[in-house]
């Protein structure tokens, strides 16, 4: 029975135990559920207006209400939500891909290697990075996918080092060290030995790391420089919302509301991931 | 220690100097130039501003102008208003920016500390509860949304505090620096409980316990200072992130900050602010981070890079 | 342990309190009542005060505190009241004008103003060097255009001469009827010479002449403080030869950008009058009958471009189709609900005068009659088209309304494309687009502010649109002094310019903002210009 197993079963079973965690995994998969079935659910068309009816309090026709332009709430917030979700999970999937990979190679070789990349890293990790995501934005136009690679690229710094660290803890155990004895090939080891070892601190960081970058998103969009109209992320219906919220109040309140109780989950279920791997900063 | 100070130091150059001729670079990429108005601008004015303003010499003889330009820490004109150079409106900016910061940080140590220590020793009981769910809410809730909620409440509902405006009326620097410092103070509540939580487990603390030494003697003295490394190694990012925070509530509030400069000049094309301010950032961010990591190296001998 | 903690908490809730009690209850109006400072929205930092390099409005309302040209808008009526000049003569011909120059006006420094000024200040403007954006205004004069080209070298041989200390002599190539209200743009105005020359040449764009300390002007203020983005101070002049007739001592303006910002600025008495009004407010405001709230007619029109380059837009019929799609009333009573006006004209109507009699009636069934006409229908779909617009709430709402009425009364797909300013103005300029909004102010109370701008060869055609009876008609226009003959030839053309739609109006403009009521004498302008000796704060 390989060391990997243990751990996990007993991460699964903490993590259980674990209300906050638990609770922040329940409102995800709701949330997820709601977004992918978005163009079944939602009552309307995200885009469709009614100047008749402009700006209207909830209502029976319309649950959460409408916009200055008649646009049902409740289906902007679904539509709103694949938005934001996707940004997460993918800028998020680019940072662990990148980060990961520098992450594997730096702590597995060694050596001159790692010494250059991880100064690379040093060096990218002061500079700011904002700016720059600002600077793209306004020089590339605001292009969904340069969005993903902009986040993206900003965020995979602490993955590397986390990886790299956790590599670097794992290559000299016995159980690494027997297999090279054995002559398994450096594929094989990374598959077999190293990754499973180190999923869960990427799982805990990933988590992490999206709340982050759905609030820079929402950063990006209130300087006008996020998604393009009709669609909307949660974030320029925030945006919309702030310039409206003494007349318009539900405008605000319930994209904020969504907004922060999506990020409190996948907070919850990270630090609940994160307690569960690492018994030490638990209250025991 | 010296050594690894001089060594990132020497570092620090080739990297601005890289940042610098990257944004250059990226920025004449740019479509939109400087001088585009509502108004249409004939061929002929347009050759002249070009000419006044050296943009008609090739690209690489306008880099190693601005370069050279640099080193002698002239930063070139700005465009959009004439008659001011950017080193002046950079130094115009700056001290209200850093004074921004300065409020915001003093702020989010204060209450972060506190509350993370307090936390930490009042383990699972409401006063560990209360103030990390407070903590949690500051992470949640973007400072685009805190900020004008704040407004509304305290500037318009209660009238109590003005809602724009930096030095120019009495208590108008609350509401920016509680707004850009609330999310801060709730990463170092969380950061200052967890490593205390650390500390105070380990053997020394006991010892000091059984040693007879008061409760307040114990924390103060012996277990803060560990216990706060990892609160010390993040305020180099914080500051990072301040400095980015400070574009959404200097607009806000409106306060005559860099951050809101740097906004409007990418907005506007002028090339030569948008250069300088991020020189400028890069700078201050490579500082705020060596500072940061000697601090936290200073309080622990152990640290070192893994 | 407990106790130390629960200590540093309170201390914490009292200091918090004392900074909230530190709070002042007088207002910054309230104040200005007492000391007459004027609290004033200015929108944006200004690019500079040098009035013959700035461009824009915020920068206009400082200059028109610190500069006098030779006239002043009215506040009061139409037309121009005499500023640095107290009267003048025209010729019969329409192409000569001699200004009298006021023998008291000074300039800050207590130096006379003369018409040798006036003089050396348009040579300056017209110098090629200098950059200005704006030299089109005094192309009117003869040798000018010539002058700014480079094609003479001689300044003499432009028609503006000093025939003695207060006698100026504007000589211009045809009667400009308007000439006079052009006047009223601050690129006309006088700079002070010997203070531009101390700090730098007559062509130098960076000089620090304008800074607080050296700047000389001949305004009714002068100006005191210039904090960057975020305050400038004007104080009362003792020099302007006006100077009893003012009754403000002070104007601050405050470069606000966002609109939100300004209008809790104004609730919380931070502010006089605000710049703007965010767009969902103002329908409240009316809803509510906010006494703060002004709408004033403004000569702006509201309009989309089209460009005729486009191979589906060549066709006058898919222009004319777009056109008539369009229900302007839903647009301004549904969409941006300020007390604009639907536009079916090009000109707005009533500037100076003009009524223009066109009209572009919201009929559906002839649009899509016309688009079939063109060759359009169920099996040759007209093509996606794009409408291009800059970052705006205003702009983005218009532009989804207009993408509906199109899908739905002609079942055309339409993209909406919104890029930030300096970018849609370039690719305006550059002719990248299909549809692009657009809008325009006018410069002076003319029609032909506004009609010249589709002529051919004009920088701010970008259409493509060139029609040589619509040309000649306006230039037969401007040598006409009769203003109902020249009205009736404006209005001749200004058919050939609706019968051709290069261009769709939408709407003409308002200015929407809110004065404080301890404001008097800021009366409702055209084009939107108060001068601010005119203006004083009282309470009722």
């Amino acid at each position: 029975m390989s060391k990997s197993s243990t751990l996990w079963s007993d991460a699964i079973y903490r993590l259980s135990r674990n209300k906050a965690a638990m609770f922040g995994a329940f409102i995800l998969f709701i949330l997820i559920i709601c977004a992918a079935l978005a163009p079944w659910i939602a009552p309307y068309s995200y885009s469709f207006q009614n100047l008749e009816i402009g700006a209207s309090p909830p209502s029976a026709q319309h649950l959460l209400g409408t916009d200055v332009l008649g646009r049902d709430l409740l289906s902007r917030i679904l539509y709103g939500a694949r938005i934001s979700l996707l940004v997460g999970f993918v800028a998020t999937g680019v940072a662990l891909i990148i980060g990961v990979t520098w992450g594997i190679i730096a702590g597995y070789v060694g050596g001159k290697v790692d010494s250059v990349m991880m100064r690379i890293v040093d060096v990218l990790y002061g500079l700011p990075f904002i700016i720059f995501i600002i600077l793209l934005m306004v020089i590339f136009g605001r292009n969904l996918w340069l969005l993903f690679g902009a986040i993206g690229a900003v965020e995979w710094l602490t993955m590397a080092r986390i990886v790299r660290g956790q590599v670097i803890g794992l290559k000299n155990q016995e159980f690494v060290l027997a297999a090279k004895a054995m002559g398994v090939s450096n594929i094989s080891m990374f598959r077999k030995h190293l990754l499973p070892n180190i999923l869960g601190p990427i799982a805990v960081y990933a988590t992490l790391t999206i709340p982050q970058v759905m609030l820079l998103e929402g950063f990006l969009s209130f300087l006008g420089l996020g998604i393009q109209p009709p669609m909307s992320s949660w974030g320029t219906l925030i945006k919309d919302g702030v310039e409206s919220m003494e007349e318009y109040s539900w405008l605000l309140i319930y994209p904020g509301l969504t907004f922060t109780i999506t990020l409190f989950a996948l907070n919850f279920f990270g630090d609940g991931l994160r307690d569960a791997l690492d018994p030490k900063t638990t209250d025991n | 220690m010296l050594s690894i100070f001089l060594k990132r130091v020497l570092l620090a150059i080739p990297v601005l100097l890289a940042v610098a001729s990257l944004t250059f670079f990226l920025v004449k990429l740019a479509p939109g130039g400087p001088f585009d108005a509502d108004k249409a601008v004939s061929p002929q004015v347009l050759k002249n501003l070009n000419e006044a303003y050296n943009l008609d010499a090739s690209q690489w003889e306008q880099y190693v102008d601005y370069m050279g330009g640099i080193i002698r820490g002239d930063f070139g004109p700005s465009f959009r208003y004439p008659g001011r150079s950017v080193s002046e409106m950079i130094a115009t900016g700056l001290p209200v920016t850093f004074e921004l910061a300065f409020y915001s940080i003093l702020i989010a140590l204060l209450i972060g500390i506190t509350s993370g220590v307090l936390a930490a020793l009042k383990r699972n009981t409401y006063l560990d509860f209360i103030p990390m769910a407070i903590a949690m809410i500051g992470i949640c809730v973007p400072t685009f949304l805190m900020g004008p909620l704040l407004v509304l409440i305290f500037g318009i509902n209660l009238e109590l505090l003005p809602v724009s405006g930096w030095g120019q009326l009495p208590g108008d620097k609350i509401l920016p620096s509680i707004t850009l410092g609330f999310a801060y103070a709730a990463y170092i509540a969380r950061l200052s409980r967890g490593g205390m939580l650390e500390v105070l487990n380990q053997d020394f603390i006991r010892t000091a316990r059984a040693k007879g030494l008061t409760e307040k003697n114990v924390v103060i003295k012996h277990a803060m200072q560990g216990g706060l490394i990892p609160v010390v190694s993040f305020l180099g990012p914080a500051i990072a992130g301040l400095l980015a925070g400070s574009f959404v509530v200097e607009t806000i509030f409106q306060i005559p900050g860099l951050g809101r400069f740097y906004v409007e000049a990418a907005f506007n094309r002028d090339y030569t602010m948008i250069l300088g301010t991020t020189i400028f950032f890069s700078a201050m961010i490579v500082f705020f981070n060596l500072l940061s990591d000697l601090a936290a190296m200073w309080l622990n001998p152990r640290s070192r890079d893994a | 342990m407990k106790m130390y903690f629960k200590n540093m908490k309170n201390l914490y809730l009292i200091s918090f309190l004392f900074l909230f009690s530190c709070s002042s209850s007088l207002t910054p109006v309230d104040d200005g009542l007492e000391n007459q400072i004027f609290h004033f929205g200015n929108g944006s930092e200004p690019q500079g005060i040098d009035p013959h390099i700035v461009t824009g409005v915020p920068e206009h309302h400082i200059l028109i505190s610190l500069c006098e040209g030779l006239t002043i808008p009215n506040p009061f009526g139409d037309g121009n009241l005499p500023g640095a000049a107290e009267s003048w003569l025209i010729s019969d011909d329409g192409k000569e004008y001699i200004f009298n120059l006021r023998k008291d006006a000074l300039w800050s420094n207590g130096s006379k103003v003369t018409a040798n000024d006036f003089v050396w200040s348009w040579k300056r403007i017209l110098t090629a060097s200098l950059g200005s954006q704006y030299p089109d205004m005094l192309y009117y004069l003869e040798g000018a255009y010539e002058y700014h080209n480079g094609q003479t070298n001689n300044f003499d041989d432009v028609g503006v001469k000093a025939l003695d200390e207060y006698t100026l002599k504007v000589n211009l190539k045809e009667p400009t009827p308007f000439f006079l209200g052009l006047l009223s743009h601050y690129s006309t105005w006088p700079v002070h010479k010997d203070t531009v020359l101390k700090h730098g040449t007559i062509d130098d764009r960076n000089g620090e002449w304008t800074r607080p300390g050296n700047f000389v002007c001949n305004g009714p203020f002068n100006l005191k403080t210039w904090e960057l983005n975020n305050k400038i101070v004007v104080e009362k002049s003792p020099t302007y030869w006006d100077a009893k007739t003012v009754k403000l001592n002070e104007i601050h303006y405050y470069p606000v950008s966002n609109v939100m910002t300004e209008d809790r600025m104004f609730r919380a008495g931070q502010l006089h009058v605000t710049s703007s009004l965010p767009s969902q407010k103002c329908p409240i405001y009316l809803e509510e009958n906010n006494p703060d709230l002004r709408i004033d007619p403004y000569m702006g029109t509201y309009f989309y471009r089209l460009n005729t380059s486009n191979p589906y837009l060549s066709d006058v019929k898919v222009r004319k189709a777009l056109a008539y799609a369009i229900d302007r009333k839903v647009l301004v009573e549904k969409v941006i609900r300020c007390g604009q006006i639907p536009a079916y004209s090009f000109t707005p109507p009533g500037s100076n005068g003009y009524e223009p009699d066109t009209s572009i009636p919201y009929n559906p069934d002839l649009a899509k009659d016309l688009l079939n006409e063109a060759g359009f229908n169920e099996d040759n779909k007209f093509p996606k088209l794009e409408i291009l617009f800059n970052t705006n709430e205003d702009h983005r709402k218009v532009a989804l309304a207009i993408q509906q009425m199109w899908q739905q009364n002609l079942g055309i797909e339409v993209e909406l494309v919104n890029q930030d300013w300096k970018v849609y103005l370039s690719r305006e300029m550059v002719g990248d687009f299909q549809v692009s909004r657009a809008g325009w102010i006018g410069d002076y109370e003319d029609p032909n502010t506004f009609l010249d701008l589709m002529r051919p060869n004009r920088g701010n055609n970008k259409t493509g649109w060139e029609d040589s009876e619509y040309d000649s008609l306006i230039m037969k226009a401007n040598s006409t002094t009769d203003q109902e003959e020249r009205y009736k030839l404006l209005n001749q053309a200004e058919n050939i310019l609706i019968d051709n739609m290069p261009i769709i109006p939408l709407y003409t403009y308002v200015r929407s903002y809110q004065l404080s009521p301890d404001v008097k004498g800021y009366n409702p302008h055209i084009l939107d210009h108060h001068h601010p000796k005119f203006i004083y704060l009282e309470r009722d």
